[in-house]
């Protein structure tokens, strides 16, 4: 029991930590990859809890799909921002 | 003095929120709607292993109607203002682990996924687990081989098609004269079978195929705007 504790603990603050560098952190890429870390320990710690749907859920969705469309999302922005910086040279 | 009125906003949302910790005593039992979902009566009626299924699909079944027709919504938002532009993308060559890997995994991950949805009365997970874990195959088929095309036509067919089909189903309980969404239309089958639960198993993979459809639609749309 102790055991289980001390792990949900442990991935809760692992989850706190990714939080924070995915607000913090400058570059894109390195925040879009925590956000997606922090859905991976929650899936974890909803298994833990008991809730074996939701971390299904949470693994597919909140760390596969969520990532693959902020990257494509911050793809485009950048062809933009290429774009426009070509146009103003 | 910006600083300052940040901190007296914070510690005023602190002093509103220390009750909810303060008081907090945790469940000793069930509260009474689940209560009632869990007598072994009502629980003999519905027959499914899985209470959390039988909950979401017969008692709760008007809420996974309106979250299916949120996903069927922001997908067809999301179709709607996203047009694909048919340019080639100079992209550089995958690796060979990489394309080796999702052609082994490709296939075991989509039937995990069905398999997920099929035994949603049986074990943990149901239509959109299944549905989602199809769409992070997709996924692998996506960044494995991004040249390849996806048969939009057939997502679409197979989406709108789940979806009147779990709308028949429910309106089916209507005419039989059991209540919309009611589960017991069909036989319920012996406890723990595959074939059993009333409709819940047919109306899960419907769900199942319906949101591993609309995800992966909405992931081929992202796709198609990248090459610009």
């Amino acid at each position: 029991m102790d055991y289980l504790i001390i792990t949900a603990i442990l991935l809760a603050v692992l989850m706190l930590v990714m939080t924070v560098i995915a607000i913090i952190h400058k570059k894109m890429m390195v925040a879009i990859l925590a956000s997606g870390g922090v859905g991976l320990f929650a899936s974890v710690l909803y298994l833990l809890l008991a809730a074996p749907d939701v971390a299904m859920t949470e693994a597919a969705i909140g760390s596969g799909l969520t990532t693959i469309i902020f990257f494509y999302v911050l793809n485009r922005i950048r062809s933009n921002d290429q774009q426009k910086n070509e146009t103003a040279k | 003095m910006r600083n300052l009125l940040i901190l007296v906003l914070l510690a005023a949302f602190g002093l509103m929120l220390y009750p909810i910790i303060s008081e907090f005593s945790p469940n000793e039992g069930l509260s009474k709607v689940s209560e009632y979902y869990a007598t072994p009566a009502n629980v003999a009626t519905i027959n499914a292993a899985n209470l959390v299924t039988a909950v979401v699909v017969t008692y709760r079944g008007l809420d996974t109607l309106g979250e299916v027709t949120i996903l069927f919504l922001s997908a067809a938002i999301i179709s709607f203002f996203i047009k694909a532009k048919e340019s080639k993308r100079k992209l550089r060559a995958n690796s060979e682990i990489l394309i080796t890997a999702s052609r082994l995994l490709l296939p075991i991950i989509i039937m995990l996924g069905v398999y997920i949805f099929i035994n949603g009365h049986l074990t943990p997970g149901g239509g959109f687990q299944g549905g989602s874990v199809i769409a992070s195959a997709v996924i692998l088929l996506i960044l494995a081989f991004p040249e390849k095309p996806v048969n939009r036509k057939f997502l679409d067919f197979l989406e709108s098609l789940s979806g009147s089909v779990y709308v028949a189903i429910a309106a089916m309980g209507a005419v039989v004269g059991l209540g919309f969404l009611d589960t017991t239309i069909l036989p319920k089958g012996s406890f723990g079978h595959l074939v059993s639960a009333g409709a819940i198993p047919i109306i899960y993979s419907f769900i199942g195929l319906k949101v591993g459809a609309e995800l992966s639609n909405i992931l081929s749309q992202f796709r198609s705007v990248q090459s610009e």
